[in-house]
C-alpha cells in the first residue's frame, strides 16, 4: 500500500489497501451493528418473556383483539420487500442501475405499505382505548392488568416501526445514489450494508407476528 | 527544519471539527472529556466539603442529592467510559497495529459529536432541576422522583452511541487494518485490551439503552413494567441495568489494564511475562462481566440460589485479575526499572487496584456483602478499583504519549510532585472510607452520626490534596505545550511498540512507508540488535 496516495476521488478510501479490504471492513461494522440492535431489541423480547411468564392469561386473552389478516398481511410485505432489496443488489452487480433503481422503489412501497397498515391498525386501538400503561381504557379482556399486552405490542412494534422508517429513509437517499450513477458493480457497499440491515428488521418482524398475533 | 505533522495540517478551527484523523478525533476527546473531568472533580469536592461535618448548613439534602448523582453520571458516563478507548485508544490504536486511520473514520467523528450532543443534554438537566437519584437511576424512586429524570436519562442513551461507534471502529480496525506481519499474538496488550473493550461495549451499551427508554416510557406513559400495581416488577430495572452497567466497569477498568501492559515491560526493561495469558485473561473478564451482574442485587431479594451462583461467578474474575496483577509481577522482577513518571503511574496502578480488587472480594461473599452493603465500603472500593485503578491507568498512558502526541516533554520533576500529591490525596481521601463502612455509615446521605466526624474531616483534607495534586499534574502537562518542540527523539521510552516508529509528532498519514513487522511488540534484545 501506498501510503502517500490520497485518491479522494475514488470510491476507495485512502487508508484502505484495496475495495476488498474496505468491503471487508464494512461488512464486519454493519455485523457488528447488526448485534447491537438484536441487542436493544433483546431487552424488550426478554421483558415480554418476563411479563407473559408471569401474565400468560392476559396474553391469551388479548392477543384475539389483534387481527391476525393484518399481521399476516404485514409478514408477506416484508417478505416481499427483503426479495426487492436483494434483487436490487444483484442488478447493481451487473452494472444494471435502471432495474436497481425500480426494485429499490419497490422496497420502498412495500415499507409504506407496512406502515401506512400499521398507522390504520393503531389508530383502531387507540380508538378503542387499547393504550399502554395509565391510558389503557378498554375493557373488552378479562384478568388483571390487562393493559400489559398494550404496553408491550406498542413499545415493540413502536420500535421496531422506527427502524421500517429509519431504513426507508435510508433506501430513498440510496435511490438518490443510485440515480446520480455511484454505484456500480466495483462499489455497491452502501446497498449492501443497508440490505443487511432491512433484513434484520424484517426477521425481527417475524418473531413480532406469532408473540403477539399467534399467542396459544 | 520542523517537519510538518498532524498537529500542523491542515490549519484552523473548522479542519479540526470536521477531521476524520483519529489522531485529531483523539485531541477533540482529550480536550472534552477533560473538560467533564474537571465538572465532575469540582462535584467530588463539593460532596467532600459539604461532608466535613454532619448537618452542613451550606447546602439541603436534596441539593446534596442532585450534586452526588451528578458527579456519579459524570465521571461514569462521560469521564471514565469514553477516556482511555477514545483518547488514548483512538491516538494510539491505529499507531500500534501499523494502520493509516481506524476502520471508519466519519463514525469515529460521529462518535465525538454523538458524545458531545448527550453530554450537553446531561448538562442542560442542571438547568431543567437536576436528577436526583444517583447514576444508577433506580426504580421505583426513579420513576417518581421530581427531578429531571429523564433529560438525565436521554443524555445517557445518547453518549452510549458514542461509546457502541468506537467499540465497532475499534474491532473491525483490528480484524482488518493490521500491517504486513502483524498477526494476532504479536499485537501490544494494549491492542488486546482494547479489542475486549470493544467487544463489552458492543454487547452491553444497547441494553442500557433500551434501559433508559423503558425508564424513559415508564415515566411519560406509565406502562407500568417497573410498577407493581401495574403488573410490573422494580428489581427487573436492576437486572437491566447491571446487565449493563457490570460490564461497564470493565469497559472502564481492561482499557488501563491494557496501559499497564505497554508501561511495566517498556520502563523495567524486560520483555512481558506471559504475554498470551494477559491476552486471553482481556477475553476471559469480557466473557466473565456478562454472567456476574447479580452481585449488585444480594440485598434486593433476589433467589438465593441465584445469588450463590452469581456470588461464585464474582470469584471467578478474580482468576484473570490475579493473572494479571502475576504477570506484571514477575515482568517488575530482576528487571532495571526506571521510574518516570509513567512508569510510577503504573506502580501506583499495581499497589491501589490490588487494594480496590481484593476488598471487591468482600463485596462479592454473600456474608460479608450484607453487612457492608449500601456502606462507605462500596464507595471506597469502587473509587480504589476505578481512580486507583482506571484512572492511575489513564493517567501512566497519558504521560507516556504525551511526547508522542504533541512531540513536547513535560518537565519530569513536576509531574513526579504531582503523582507523589495526587498518591497521598487519592489514599487520605479513600481510605478512611473503607473504616466509615465497616463502621456503618451508609452512603449516599448528606449528613452522619457524630461518631464518624474525626475519619470524614480526614477524607476531606484527602480530597483537597488530590484536587491540588491533579493541579499539578494539569499544568505541568498544559505547561509542555509551550516548550518548543526541540529534537525530541522519536522514541523517548526507548519502547517496541509501531508507534514510537514514527516522528513525534506523527505525520498526517502516521507512516512515511508502510511499516512491516518483524518481531514482537516487547523484544527488546531483538530491537537493539536490529539497530546495531
Amino acid at each position: 500500500m501506498n501510503m502517500n496516495d490520497n485518491p479522494h476521488t475514488d470510491a476507495l478510501q485512502h487508508h484502505f489497501a484495496d475495495m476488498e479490504q474496505q468491503r471487508e471492513s464494512a461488512k464486519l461494522g454493519m455485523w457488528l451493528f447488526l448485534i447491537t440492535e438484536l441487542l436493544l431489541f433483546g431487552g424488550l423480547f426478554g421483558f415480554y418473556t418476563f411479563y407473559r411468564a408471569s401474565n400468560p392469561e392476559i396474553f391469551y386473552n388479548a392477543h384475539s383483539t389483534l387481527d391476525v389478516k393484518f399481521g399476516a398481511l404485514y409478514t408477506v410485505v416484508l417478505i416481499l420487500s427483503s426479495i426487492t432489496f436483494a434483487l436490487a443488489i444483484y442488478h447493481i452487480r451487473e452494472n444494471k442501475r435502471k432495474q436497481t433503481l425500480m426494485l429499490l422503489g419497490a422496497t420502498v412501497l412495500f415499507g409504506v405499505i407496512f406502515l401506512a397498515v400499521k398507522g390504520f391498525e393503531w389508530a383502531h386501538h387507540i380508538h378503542l382505548g387499547q393504550l399502554p400503561g395509565k391510558y389503557y381504557t378498554f375493557t373488552g379482556i378479562q384478568g388483571t392488568n390487562p393493559h400489559i399486552f398494550y404496553s408491550a405490542y406498542y413499545m415493540m412494534t413502536g420500535l421496531h416501526s422506527l427502524h421500517v422508517l429509519g431504513g426507508l429513509a435510508v433506501i430513498l437517499w440510496l435511490m438518490v445514489r443510485t440515480r446520480r450513477g455511484d454505484f456500480s458493480s466495483y462499489y455497491f457497499v452502501p446497498l449492501e450494508m443497508t440490505g443487511l440491515y432491512w433484513h434484520l428488521v424484517d426477521m425481527i418482524w417475524i418473531y413480532l407476528f406469532p408473540l403477539f398475533y399467534l399467542v396459544g | 527544519m520542523q517537519e510538518s505533522s498532524y498537529l500542523d495540517q491542515p490549519r484552523g478551527l473548522k479542519s479540526w471539527l470536521l477531521t476524520l484523523d483519529h489522531k485529531r478525533i483523539a485531541i477533540l476527546y482529550l480536550i472534552a472529556v477533560a473538560i467533564y473531568f474537571l465538572a465532575g472533580s469540582v462535584f467530588a469536592l463539593l460532596i467532600r466539603t459539604i461532608l466535613a461535618r454532619p448537618e452542613n448548613p451550606l447546602v439541603t439534602a436534596q441539593h446534596y442529592n442532585q450534586i452526588f448523582t451528578l458527579h456519579g453520571a459524570i465521571m461514569i458516563f462521560l469521564f471514565i467510559i469514553p477516556a482511555t478507548p477514545a483518547i488514548l485508544g483512538n491516538f494510539a490504536l491505529p499507531l500500534m497495529i501499523g494502520a493509516r486511520d481506524v476502520a471508519f473514520p466519519r463514525l469515529n467523528l460521529a462518535s465525538w459529536y454523538t458524545y458531545i450532543i448527550g453530554s450537553l443534554v446531561i448538562l442542560y438537566s442542571l438547568h431543567s432541576g437536576a436528577a436526583d437519584t444517583g447514576w444508577t437511576f433506580y426504580t421505583p424512586y426513579s420513576t417518581q422522583s421530581n427531578s429531571s429524570v429523564i433529560t438525565t436519562t436521554l443524555g445517557v442513551f445518547i453518549a452510549g452511541f458514542s461509546s457502541v461507534f468506537t467499540g465497532i471502529n475499534f474491532i473491525a480496525t483490528v480484524h482488518k487494518l493490521r500491517a504486513p506481519g502483524m498477526t494476532w499474538f504479536k499485537m501490544p496488550l494494549f491492542v488486546w485490551s482494547l479489542y475486549a473493550t470493544s467487544i463489552i461495549q458492543v454487547l452491553a451499551t444497547p441494553v442500557l439503552a433500551i434501559t433508559l427508554v423503558l425508564l424513559i416510557l415508564e415515566r411519560v406513559f406509565g406502562v407500568g413494567i417497573f410498577d407493581p400495581k401495574m403488573g410490573g416488577d422494580p428489581v427487573l430495572f436492576q437486572h437491566f441495568f447491571w446487565f449493563y452497567s457490570h460490564p461497564a466497569v470493565y469497559i472502564m477498568i481492561l482499557p488501563a489494564m491494557g496501559v499497564i501492559s505497554e508501561l511495566i515491560p517498556v520502563f523495567a526493561r524486560r520483555k512481558i511475562f506471559g504475554y498470551s495469558a494477559i491476552a486471553f485473561s482481556s477475553l476471559a473478564i469480557a466473557f466473565l462481566s456478562f454472567l456476574v451482574w447479580g452481585h449488585h442485587m444480594f440485598v434486593s431479594g433476589e433467589a438465593e440460589i441465584a445469588s450463590v451462583i452469581f456470588s461464585l461467578l464474582t470469584f471467578l474474575v478474580a482468576i484473570p485479575s490475579g493473572v494479571k496483577i502475576f504477570n506484571w509481577t514477575a515482568t517488575l522482577y530482576k528487571g532495571r526499572i526506571s521510574f518516570d513518571p509513567p512508569m510510577v503511574y503504573a506502580l501506583m496502578f499495581l499497589f491501589l487496584f490490588a487494594i480496590g480488587g481484593l476488598t471487591g472480594l468482600f463485596l462479592g461473599a454473600l456474608a460479608s456483602d450484607v453487612h457492608v452493603s449500601d456502606t462507605y465500603f462500596v464507595v471506597a472500593h469502587f473509587h480504589y478499583v476505578m481512580m486507583g485503578g482506571a484512572m492511575m491507568g489513564l493517567l501512566g498512558g497519558l504521560h507516556f504519549w504525551w511526547p508522542k502526541i504533541f512531540g513536547r516533554m513535560y518537565s519530569r520533576f513536576w509531574s513526579l510532585t504531582a503523582a507523589v500529591l495526587v498518591f497521598i490525596g487519592f489514599n487520605l481521601t479513600f481510605f478512611p472510607q473503607f473504616i466509615l463502612g465497616m463502621k456503618g455509615m451508609p452512603r449516599r446521605y448528606y449528613t452522619y452520626l457524630p461518631q464518624y466526624k474525626p475519619l470524614n474531616v480526614l477524607s476531606t483534607v484527602g480530597a483537597y490534596v488530590l484536587g491540588v495534586g491533579l493541579v499539578v499534574l494539569v499544568w505541568c502537562l498544559l505547561a509542555s505545550l509551550k516548550r518548543k518542540r526541540q529534537t525530541l527523539s522519536n522514541n523517548p521510552w526507548n519502547a517496541g511498540t509501531l508507534e514510537w516508529t514514527t516522528t513525534s509528532p506523527p505525520p498526517t498519514q502516521n507512516f512515511k512507508t508502510q511499516p512491516v513487522v518483524k518481531h514482537g511488540p516487547y523484544d527488546y534484545e531483538e530491537m537493539v540488535a536490529e539497530r546495531t
